[in-house]
């Protein structure tokens, strides 16, 4: 049986980890490579290496980054972040990325999702989405999540895997790190409107929080955290025996 | 020496990492010459069917390929490497593969619940069907990484694993000298780099 997936997100600027990063078996705690290494062989199913950079410079230190880390950590590598072109696309493929995660690019040029799958295939294309509540309805935003585009998210989304996205990172602004659980209403009107693989993010604090997304909402596929990973308030071995006891599916 | 064929088509550098990751020397080519005296060949692919196909014969390594799996040499195809191994594939019409395995390519929705996802996406378990030499160092139950939307069928005796996604799914299959992985290897960690090292050893 398919399991689900679990996928830690490690946010690079600089060449470095950055939102803190607190792990006492890792000897640098902030290198990209380091804790990529550490996550594969501590249960992870994916990673998601995040670039925040923000100069030429820093983009080309972070393409290092990759190739390096896809040396040495074999489990399947997203990349996201600055993504606004099918050369950025070949970029970061050629550093060893399995899968790029288009979001404000995609935003600013409709055809991007089109042109990249029909280039690299679907599986290779997700569409990462932040999605806020403004007078109840779900909206994309863009920039980080500080731009509202007035975009209604479901239609957005839907478009965007009519268009080729295999997959689809759903992050929820209203619950991003609140740490009170998924935003399982905002993800059910998600998994209800598409056909491909759904990956929660934004919100979870505990193991119960993964616990809850999986047994209500069986048709997500995967989740996704950042910070309770880095913190090691939820150890991903330990998560998925959890996970496994409440009979899901999960690879161990 | 082990050639992983460049014909265009896919991201090779994971490949090529993952074979050093074992100690074994890899190479990545095109040269008919170069995959003619290789040890062990990997038949990489991304992405459709026809287009590498096409790709495939316009280098003219699809009669390379036919030569080096009649002389012996072990042949793995990975994902769509592995489909392109088979007679035919229904990927948006009808096209002809290698035919170095008996079967053909079909879409999965075609035998798969209405409510599974296409494509699988994810880590499934194997279940194996045959001895093969490539298992020599996993065990049944083991997870493996795979991507798809078409699936192999009626290989007959040449299934070796099969994946349960609501059916079972053929995940890897063997014709003498030649191997296919409907899975990436490459990226399903230590089972993975573990698959590659037996097939280093055949």
């Amino acid at each position: 049986m398919i399991t689900k997936r679990i996928i830690p997100c490690l946010d690079v600027k600089n060449g470095r980890v950055v939102k803190g990063v607190n792990f006492k078996n890792v000897n640098d705690v902030s290198s990209p490579v380091e804790l990529a290494k550490y996550y594969s062989a501590n249960g992870a199913d994916e990673l998601v290496f995040y670039d925040i950079s923000a100069s030429v410079e820093e983009r080309s230190l972070f393409t290092d980054i990759l190739c390096e880390t896809a040396k040495s950590v074999f489990i399947p590598l997203t990349v996201g972040g600055g993504i606004n072109t099918v050369a950025d696309f070949d970029r970061v493929l050629k550093c060893g990325a399995d899968k790029v995660s288009v979001n404000s690019g995609a935003i600013k040029n409709p055809n991007l999702v089109y042109e990249a799958a029909k280039l690299y295939g679907n599986q290779c294309v997700v569409i990462s989405a932040d999605v806020k509540r403004v007078d109840g309805v779900f909206r994309v935003f863009a920039k980080g999540g500080r731009e509202n585009t007035g975009m209604e998210a479901i239609f957005w989304i839907k478009r965007c895997v009519d268009n080729g996205a295999g997959e689809v990172v759903l992050n929820s602004i209203d619950t991003d790190g609140v740490k009170k659980g998924f935003d399982l209403e905002m993800l059910d009107a998600v998994c209800n409107a598409v056909s491909v693989p759904v990956i929660a993010s934004g919100g979870a604090g505990c193991i119960d929080d993964f616990k809850e997304l999986f047994l209500k909402l069986p048709k997500v596929d995967a989740g996704l955290a950042a910070s309770i990973f880095h913190f090691k308030e939820v150890e991903i071995n330990k998560l998925k025996e959890e996970l496994r006891a409440c009979g899901i599916s999960v690879r161990l | 020496m082990l050639v992983i064929i460049d014909y265009g088509v896919g991201n090779l550098f994971s490949l090529k990492s993952s074979f050093a990751a074992i100690n074994v020397e890899a190479i990545v080519s095109s040269n008919k010459d170069v995959i003619l005296n290789a040890d062990r060949i990997i038949l990489p692919g991304v992405g459709a069917f026809e287009d590498a196909s096409r790709k495939l014969r316009e280098s003219g390594l699809d009669v390379v390929l036919k030569e080096c799996a009649k002389k012996g040499t072990p042949i793995m195809g990975i994902c769509l490497g592995m489909q392109m191994l088979f007679d035919r594939s229904y990927e948006n019409g009808c096209f002809e593969g290698l035919g170095l395995i008996k079967g053909e390519v079909r879409p999965i929705k075609d035998v798969i619940p209405k409510d599974f996802k296409i494509p699988q996406i994810g880590w499934n378990a194997l279940d194996f069907k045959n001895e093969s030499p490539i298992f020599k160092y996993i065990k049944g139950g083991d997870y493996v990484y795979f991507v798809h939307s078409f699936y192999a069928t009626n290989c007959d005796e040449s299934l070796i694993a099969t994946t349960n996604y609501g059916a079972p799914l053929t995940a890897a299959v063997q014709s003498k000298n030649v191997y296919g992985c409907q899975f990436h290897p490459e990226k399903s960690g230590d089972v993975g780099l573990r698959i590659l090292k037996a097939f280093c050893e055949v």
